[in-house]
């Protein structure tokens, strides 16, 4: 069985941190798992953990009154799930649901902060590849607020 | 790419449209239609290659390019899967089994499947963009061992508009692996949510010497195109099919003029690696 810091040298954000580094950050992680259907946090909740999906999906869902719930993305193995950890008031903005049994890297956001706070180093390391993947998703939302699929898309 | 093929069945030419009656009607979403059509005043059908397109004649409405969605290997029956999203495309859509549309063509350049034997197919689509890709569908599982692996990436906007969905199933046994991805949907969709290139960056296929095809909204053409460049695709094995206001389809008119290229003639199926400055045009 694989150790976790073992697991997170194969996840895509964390590709290329050295073995001390993933030695750090796995001693603020656990592995969990989901069942389907399991909500991993819901919209308000306190958000102080965040997630490595390793085998899964994961949909993050947004209640509206008197509306269906909707899914605005899913995540799906190798995924990071949730930066509202990063930043004050730590609140979850949507509700995480496992869309299928799911195991998942859990990590205490406090735990974390306070080595990235004592390790300058490894903080940037960690806020650059965090950029990268709020980026990416950034991007991907914008695409979709073209609705290219409305009227006007080829015959 | 493969040279534009003008019509060799067209009774009167390629400017004159023949009597074809409809012989099935299947509604696919909300908007969209599947016409299956026959010709009304011979045997036979319409011999075409994947990625060609006919203009349709709604008598008393006018005529629009509609892209051919049927299996090549059958071309007795022809199939056009139809958006209303205009006055002509609405009036095709509301043709009843019995009555009678006119049809010019097969027109225009095809998706080069053949050259691609031997490698990785990726099939990228989005929306009705399906319609167009789907021959190339029928015509690499009726040779399924000729390629290496196969995979569709198919992106719409919510689940009640994805084309097709009651094929997938069988398109997956006969080993075409297809991935679905939508904008937005409910809660309790199983699928995956977010965009075309999300799933690009994921596929399992062999990108040196795989070979793409892309039809859809040209902002997706160009965002997927990229990430299977990215990906380590040659540019110049990234097919796509671009949509412009075709009138004539035989290269006279030049409505549908992009820079050089007239896309009714030279097109509508263009290398990537041809079409991309044209993508970057402001103008165009």
């Amino acid at each position: 069985m694989k150790t976790i810091d073992a697991l997170l040298a194969e996840v895509p954000t964390f590709r290329g941190l050295s073995p001390p580094q993933l030695q750090l950050i796995a001693g603020c992680a656990t592995n969990v798992r989901a069942k389907a259907g399991e909500h991993l946090f819901k919209e308000g909740e306190g958000a102080d953990v965040f997630y490595v999906i390793r085998h899964g999906a994961v949909a993050l869902e947004l209640h509206i009154p008197a509306r269906d719930a909707v899914t605005l993305d899913t995540l799906h193995d190798g995924d990071l799930l949730g930066w509202s950890w990063l930043f004050p008031p730590y609140r979850w903005e949507f509700d995480g649901r496992a869309q299928a049994d799911t195991a998942l890297i859990r990590f205490d956001g406090a735990c974390l902060r306070g080595k990235c706070d004592s390790d300058h180093e490894l903080g940037y390391e960690l806020m650059t590849r965090f950029a990268q993947v709020i980026i990416a998703r950034l991007q991907a939302t914008r695409l979709r607020l073209l609705d290219v699929y409305g009227v006007g898309a080829p015959a | 790419m493969e040279s534009a093929l003008l019509p060799e069945v067209g009774q009167g030419g390629p400017m004159v449209p023949e009597r074809f009656r409809v012989s099935g009607r299947r509604q696919e979403t909300a908007d969209t239609w599947t016409l299956e059509l026959e010709p009304a005043d011979r045997d036979g059908g319409l011999p075409f290659h994947p990625g060609q397109f006919t203009m349709l004649y709604a008598f008393g409405a006018g005529e629009v390019p509609i892209s051919i969605s049927g299996d090549p290997a059958a071309p007795g029956r022809l199939v056009h899967t139809v958006r209303a999203v205009g006055a002509v495309s609405a009036a095709v859509c509301r043709t009843e089994p019995g009555q009678i549309l006119g049809v010019r063509g097969p027109f225009g350049s095809h998706w080069p499947v053949a050259g691609a034997a031997g490698r990785d197919i990726v099939i990228v689509a989005g929306g009705i963009g399906l319609a167009p890709l789907r021959p190339v569908v029928h015509e690499v599982l009726n040779a399924r061992e000729r390629f290496g692996r196969a995979l569709l990436l198919y992106g719409g906007r919510e689940p009640e508009q994805l084309l097709y969905e009651a094929e997938f199933a069988g398109w997956r046994e006969r080993g075409l692996d297809v991935s679905v991805i939508v904008d937005i949907a409910a809660a309790g969709w199983h699928g995956r949510v977010g965009v075309v290139p999300t799933l690009i960056e994921r596929a399992s296929f062999d990108a040196d010497g795989a070979f793409a095809f892309l039809c859809g909204p040209e902002a997706m053409i160009r965002f997927s195109a990229e990430s299977l460049i990215d990906r380590g695709v040659a540019p110049g094995r990234v097919h796509v099919s671009m949509e412009r206001n075709m009138k004539c389809a035989v290269g006279h008119c030049g409505h549908c003029q992009l820079g050089p290229e007239f896309v009714c003639r030279d097109g509508p199926v263009f290398t990537f690696e041809r079409m991309r400055s044209a993508f970057a045009l402001r103008e165009v």
